[in-house]
């Protein structure tokens, strides 16, 4: 699998969504196998299954939408 | 699996149907003005009626699935059931906006719905018996879980099919028999000593447990309740990934085992990815392509919510019972 066969898509207040992919390696180097077809990738830091998306962000306050 | 047995005027019209007796004239059909929601007796009548059309009875005639007066039954089951349905979630459904896009619109709806924090129960203060009453509850829905939204796949064309066919891929298990998300509620229940077969409990349930496995048939089932069929998957799996969080640790804390946990552990992620699938990709486009079926789409995740928040109550009020009764004894 070449990366142009990966696409990424962030998602409003949520996740980045990632298809295409086999692993994802994280910043410390660590590698995460993906077994399905489309993972949700945590971007704000909360989840408790870093690197995926647990639902954590919904608890945030959201942004506004005029930032 | 046999044929439930019935438990009232209506669920024994439809075993008599089904067991071939038809002295009585379906025409006349079912009066009364009760809950069809809360009414065990009209929600077994449909549950059976349906279950026609997934795994079926060993001891009822197959062909009984396209049987006239099994229909007939049916739908006149369904428009009081859609009717109360729609009455219900009025309240929902109006305060929502017009312009926002469908997939904010939704996340948002679940979000702000305040429910009776069955899993923040389940996670810190359920003993085994209750989370034991709670998983054979939803045994009924997740034993054929996603299988109602397959019947929405013909139903949708391009970006909508696209979106769900690639949730329903993950929910049937991404090619691995052994994650097949019903096997694993069925390992589940065996992890806690319940009876993991299909079915097993449908003749113990609330009504409300019927009904809300019910809804998703009732959507499916009707090209017209498509939209709502759409809006409730997506309200589901937005409902789902927290609470599934949740109800794993309430299984650690009372130490029912890894396999018991599992199910509820891929549901974190899974639904995290799902719930966004769903109301964006799933939602979207299907409403990009069909814009006057947005109340449709919004109805169905109202109906989520509500028979979410209903079976929710009635099982914190039977514990409460339960607890009452056990300390007055």
């Amino acid at each position: 699998m070449t990366a142009e066969d990966i696409r990424v898509r962030p998602c409003p207040d949520g996740p980045v969504l990632v298809r295409g992919a086999d692993a994802l390696v994280d910043d410390d180097g660590r590698r995460h196998e993906i077994t399905r077809p489309v993972v949700a990738v945590c971007v704000c830091g909360k989840s408790s299954r870093a690197p995926w998306c647990d639902g954590t962000h919904k608890a945030r306050p959201r942004r506004q939408v005029e930032e | 699996m046999l044929l439930p047995t019935p438990c009232g005027p209506v669920s024994g019209q439809m075993h008599d149907l089904m067991v071939g007796r038809r002295s009585l004239s379906t025409a006349t059909g079912p009066t009364t003005d009760q809950s069809v929601i809360e009414d065990l007796d009209q929600q077994l009548a449909l549950w059976t009626a349906y279950e026609l059309s997934y795994r079926g009875f060993d001891d009822v005639d197959p062909d009984l699935e396209w049987d006239l007066d099994v229909l007939a039954l049916r739908a006149e089951i369904e428009a009081r059931f859609e009717r109360e349905l729609r009455s219900a979630t009025r309240d929902r459904t109006e305060r929502v906006a017009d312009d926002t896009p469908i997939g904010d619109e939704l996340l948002d709806l679940v979000a702000g719905d305040e429910g009776p924090r069955l899993s923040a129960y389940l996670r810190r203060d359920a003993t085994a018996e209750e989370m034991r009453d709670f998983l054979r509850e939803r045994s009924i829905q997740q034993l054929k879980e996603s299988d109602p939204q397959s019947f929405l796949l013909p139903r949708l064309e391009g970006a909508a099919k696209v979106a769900l066919a690639e949730i329903q891929y993950d929910e049937y298990g991404a090619g691995r028999v052994e994650a097949l998300h019903q096997t694993m509620y069925a390992r589940t229940l065996e992890a806690v000593g319940l009876d993991p077969q299909y079915g097993a409990y449908v003749g113990e349930v609330s009504a409300v447990s019927l009904a809300s496995a019910n809804v998703m048939s009732l959507f499916a089932l009707h090209h017209r309740l498509r939209g709502a069929g759409l809006g409730h998957f997506a309200a589901f799996e937005a409902s789902s990934s927290v609470p599934s969080r949740r109800i794993a640790a309430g299984l650690e804390r009372l130490e029912m085992g890894p396999d018991a946990a599992a199910y509820f552990h891929e549901h974190v992620e899974a639904d995290s990815v799902h719930e966004q699938v769903a109301a964006r990709d799933l939602c979207g486009s299907f409403l990009a392509d069909h814009p006057s079926l947005r109340q449709d789409v919004l109805f169905g995740a109202a109906c989520a919510l509500h028979l979410e928040a209903l079976s929710g109550t009635e099982l914190m009020e039977r514990w409460e019972t339960g607890r009452r009764e056990d300390q007055a004894s």
